[in-house]
């Protein structure tokens, strides 16, 4: 494991793996009485949060509490940094305080690897803009695994499994980073998005590009839905949002078409009624509550194994 | 011990205990906990992984055979509870297992392959904390081999192998290893 968790190409398939474990042990904590470790104690997590966020935000916050590491919760609102603090200035000032971990979600692309520069600490990405979200790719393959191998598939990846990602690929960060994991782990992804929602790089992504959200249906394992991001769309990306739905929006109908176990995963928030239907959200493919729940699982077990050994030597840090 | 039990390195070292002698004294421990215990009624082994684990299953195989009593067995990972986290990279976690009915009200009896420094058993007791109230805890190893370094002892001691701290004891299981015995090796010992 490296020092910190920027992109989910900095982790190797060996890496993915143990974190996929490590939170397969740590998911029967859910069932016991005492859902603590005392793993962390004395340890300190700022969350640094310059965008809204709900369920990231809490189940770090959850996750760093059951491994009692004392967390301390920043919202960019109601700070110094609406006196114009540059990120910078706040970053130090956190280190002046002794984080032993910054999760940060910024809505500058690459704002995580320049904070990496700047702290002590290890810097977990919870989302930079339109970048990368690693936590959610592992968290979503987490999920895949448990859903379609069972409880029982400690150390396999995901290989073979057809995983098409549908929708507003242009600015999601969830998109990249869960091509570059599921890729990773031995997946085959499929991007299935209107030509204008598609990044200009995505041929250089270890992934297949598909503009007939129909014909990937009848092949797919796992449909992954993403949110259209109406509040990063400064252009007409395409001409109503109805004819969006019509076309790329996932309806019971559509889901019809799914094979036996396939599943529906959304990494929430969601337009129901824009990308998925109501219907299809609630019904027993959709894996949306899951996610959420195995979202602090998987954030105990990056948590664990990036502050729960020895520190990384000193020298690490000026890279 | 994972420290004192790490596999193949220690094949070279001198054997102390061969199949025949770990099957002995694993049938003498599963008789003691039978009698110790008035029989076994709530009995519970729980085996510390990696080695501990198969060393439990094996004790509750015994006891079955000699009873006709289905002891419940499990798995204990202590590995967030240690004290030495820090000194080491993050580990791996091993597995826990409960049985179905849990820990409350059982006798529950730790199971590991070497007894040292009792660390390890102090964080398996911290961990069943989290667990449950069990009545009673004991504690069944394979090999003592002397040099606590906390107020722990074992109730059930498969040899007590007098050793020096810069000797390593390896503990081989067929589940794990692929064989069964017991090696030191180290300073002064090598034949």
């Amino acid at each position: 494991m490296k020092r910190h968790l920027i992109s989910a190409a900095d982790l190797s398939r060996a890496d993915a793996l143990l974190i996929l474990d490590t939170a397969e042990e740590l998911a029967s904590l859910a069932d016991r009485p005492i859902k603590k470790l005392p793993t962390l104690r004395g340890r300190t997590v700022v969350n640094l949060f310059y965008e809204d966020s709900t369920r990231t935000r809490i189940s770090f916050e959850a996750a760093a509490k059951r491994l009692s590491a004392d967390v301390i919760n920043f919202s960019a609102k109601g700070s110094s940094v609406a006196k114009g603090e540059s990120l910078k200035d706040t970053a130090l000032t956190l280190e002046a305080m002794g984080a032993d971990a910054v999760v940060i979600r910024h809505g500058a692309s690459g704002a995580a690897h320049r904070l990496a520069g700047w702290v002590q600490g290890s810097v977990l990405n919870a989302g930079d803009g339109t970048h990368e979200h690693p936590t959610q790719a592992l968290l979503d393959a987490f999920t895949i695994r448990r859903r379609l191998k069972g409880a029982d598939a400690r150390g396999t990846g995901l290989d073979g499994l057809r995983v098409t990602i549908v929708g507003d690929v242009l600015h999601s960060r969830v998109a990249r980073s869960n091509v570059l994991l599921l890729s990773t782990l031995g997946a085959e992804v499929t991007l299935a998005a209107p030509p204008t929602l598609l990044p200009l790089a995505v041929g250089s992504w270890p992934c297949a590009v598909s503009y007939d959200l129909d014909s990937e249906l009848p092949k797919s394992d796992v449909v992954m839905m993403l949110r259209v991001q109406q509040e990063r769309m400064t252009a007409a990306y395409f001409p109503s949002v109805r004819e969006y739905s019509r076309r790329y929006g996932l309806d019971a109908a559509r889901m019809a078409r799914l094979p036996g176990p396939a599943i529906v995963m959304h990494p929430g928030p969601m337009n129901r009624g824009v990308e998925i239907a109501a219907e299809v959200a609630d019904s027993v493919r959709s894996t949306i509550v899951e996610q959420v729940a195995n979202g602090v699982t998987t954030r105990m077990a990056v948590l664990y194994l990036l502050l729960g050994g020895m520190e990384f030597p000193a020298t690490e840090v000026a890279q | 011990m994972c420290a004192a039990s790490s596999p193949v390195a220690g094949r070279d070292g001198l054997a102390v205990l061969d199949a025949e002698q770990i099957r002995r004294a694993l049938t003498r421990i599963a008789h003691e906990i039978l009698e110790r215990t008035h029989g076994g009624d709530g009995v519970i082994l729980l085996g510390i992984p990696t080695r501990g684990v198969p060393l439990a299953r094996r004790l509750a195989a015994r006891i079955g055979e000699f009873e006709r009593l289905d002891v419940p067995c499990g798995s204990l990972d202590v590995t967030m509870h240690r004290d030495d986290l820090r000194l080491h990279p993050a580990r791996a976690l091993g597995r826990t297992d409960l049985p179905p009915g849990g820990v409350d009200g059982t006798t529950v009896v730790l199971v590991d392959d070497v007894l040292y420094s009792g660390r390890t058993v102090r964080a398996a007791l911290d961990a069943l904390n989290d667990l449950g109230r069990p009545r009673a805890v004991q504690l069944a190893v394979l090999v003592d081999r002397g040099h606590r370094e906390l107020p722990i002892r074992a109730d059930y001691v498969g040899k007590n192998l007098p050793t020096s701290q810069r000797e390593v004891v390896h503990v081989l299981l067929t589940e794990v290893d692929g064989q069964d015995g017991v090696m030191i090796s180290g300073e002064g010992r090598r034949p």
